[in-house]
């Protein structure tokens, strides 16, 4: 969190962070415990959480129907200092941050293959060439599946589509994250006045890049369910994108059995939250060759020793996570 | 996505569950000396493939059967749909 916090000074660019606020909603007494829970957790690794009674959720957010017959609101968990950030800028500082320090990125130029001799990654085969290298770290999302395949490495993950919406634009009317307990929906007002929200994966194998509509139709009834305000807003544009995901629904962060060649992958659609802590993360691994402390469970044997990281109890269902 | 069910025809792919990789009808034997290493790869290692992809769905909506469905993973196209006993029973899995 302290990351995005310094973000903006570190890079010398706006990422338009802006931490307005998340707020989980709670529609069963089984999910007030399960958010207790959540919450004790955060404030035990130091970040900070909030349970709000449906009552002050009532006030600060006047819009929401707390009295659905099906999914009544019975109140909250609040992460004060989560929020917004803008995905475009935070992508461009980045890079232009990258470049600054020396760091050559070469555009429209496709990894083709990996040079492997004798259990050592050497190098990488690219469109434009080989290029050769100490050290080969792999942080691509979306298609680590047939990038480390070019290595002859299957994965434990599935890629899966994921759609997001953006309405056209309003007044402000949300202030803060909302997500919904009962269903799977987030919303989140962008500055130029638009809606951005999401909801579950399309649920099946995909690199397609766009989704179907049953799902178009499940996110839009979700958010019926808690802001029926909502019903006369017109969708803007949708687009669908291609996840890492994983069977135990956490990330990967390690050396691969080739000497030489780094992974970091499966990070599911909680990747962009991590960018700051996944990036320094992986760092650590690349300079000292052992996990940074945060990291030290993101291991590639952790299905074949059963330490799977599992945040839901649904198995090796990567739709599901 | 519609899928052409062998049995009823045409059906929304929303009256299925997606089952994943059909190579889960293929589960190792317990008794085999790497049963061990066959199950963790058949349990959490898949070939995700872009392109032509083997994969089980369930009829949950309808008449509960599984099918195996040849889909290309990056249009969404569906090249084949047989049900899952036929294929297990060709490959000698099941009488």
């Amino acid at each position: 969190m302290k990351l995005w916090e310094g973000l903006e000074q570190d890079l010398n660019y706006n990422a338009m962070v802006s931490q307005r606020g998340i707020l989980n909603l709670i529609h069963s007494d089984a999910q007030r415990d399960a958010f207790t829970r959540r919450g004790n957790a955060m404030i035990l690794n130091g970040a900070d959480a909030d349970l709000l009674s449906t009552e002050i959720i009532q006030k600060r957010y006047p819009f929401l129907n707390v009295s659905n017959a099906r999914f009544p609101i019975k109140g909250g968990l609040a992460q004060h200092r989560g929020g917004t950030v803008r995905h475009d800028a935070v992508a461009w500082g980045y890079a232009r941050g990258a470049d600054q320090m020396g760091v050559d990125i070469i555009q429209n130029c496709e990894v083709t293959g990996f040079r492997i001799k004798g259990g050592e990654c050497l190098g990488v085969e690219t469109s434009r060439g080989y290029v050769a290298g100490g050290k080969i770290a792999a942080c691509v999302a979306g298609s680590s599946g047939r990038l480390m395949g070019k290595a002859n490495m299957r994965l434990p993950i599935e890629s899966h589509v994921l759609q997001a919406f953006v309405s056209e634009g309003l007044k402000p009317v949300l202030p803060g994250v909302i997500t919904f307990g009962a269903g799977h929906f987030y919303c989140s007002q962008s500055d130029k006045g638009g809606l951005v929200f999401g909801g579950d994966l399309d649920g099946y194998n995909s690199y397609a890049q766009r989704g179907n509509l049953p799902v178009v139709e499940d996110v839009c009834e979700g958010a019926m369910a808690i802001f029926p305000m909502l019903g006369r807003v017109r969708l803007l544009r949708m687009w669908g994108g291609i996840m890492d995901m994983s069977m135990d629904g956490s990330p990967i962060i390690d050396r691969t059995h080739i000497e030489g060649l780094y992974f970091n992958g499966g990070w599911c659609y909680g990747g962009f939250k991590a960018t700051p802590a996944s990036g320094w993360c992986y760092a650590h691994l690349l300079a000292t060759d052992a996990p940074h402390e945060f990291a030290k469970a993101y291991r590639f044997d952790r299905f074949e020793k059963g330490l799977m990281i599992d945040e839901k109890g649904v198995g090796n269902n990567p739709q599901l996570h | 996505m519609i899928i052409n069910h062998p049995l009823l025809g045409p059906r929304d792919s929303a009256e299925f569950t997606y089952m994943g990789d059909a190579k889960q009808i293929d589960r190792p034997d317990w008794q085999s000396p790497n049963a061990l290493a066959q199950f963790i790869d058949y349990a959490y290692m898949r070939d995700n493939p872009a392109g032509a992809h083997r994969e089980l769905w369930y009829h949950e909506q309808g008449d509960r059967s599984f099918l195996v469905v040849t889909r290309d993973t990056t249009t969404h196209e569906i090249f084949s749909v047989e049900l899952a006993s036929d294929v297990a029973r060709i490959q000698g899995r099941i009488a």
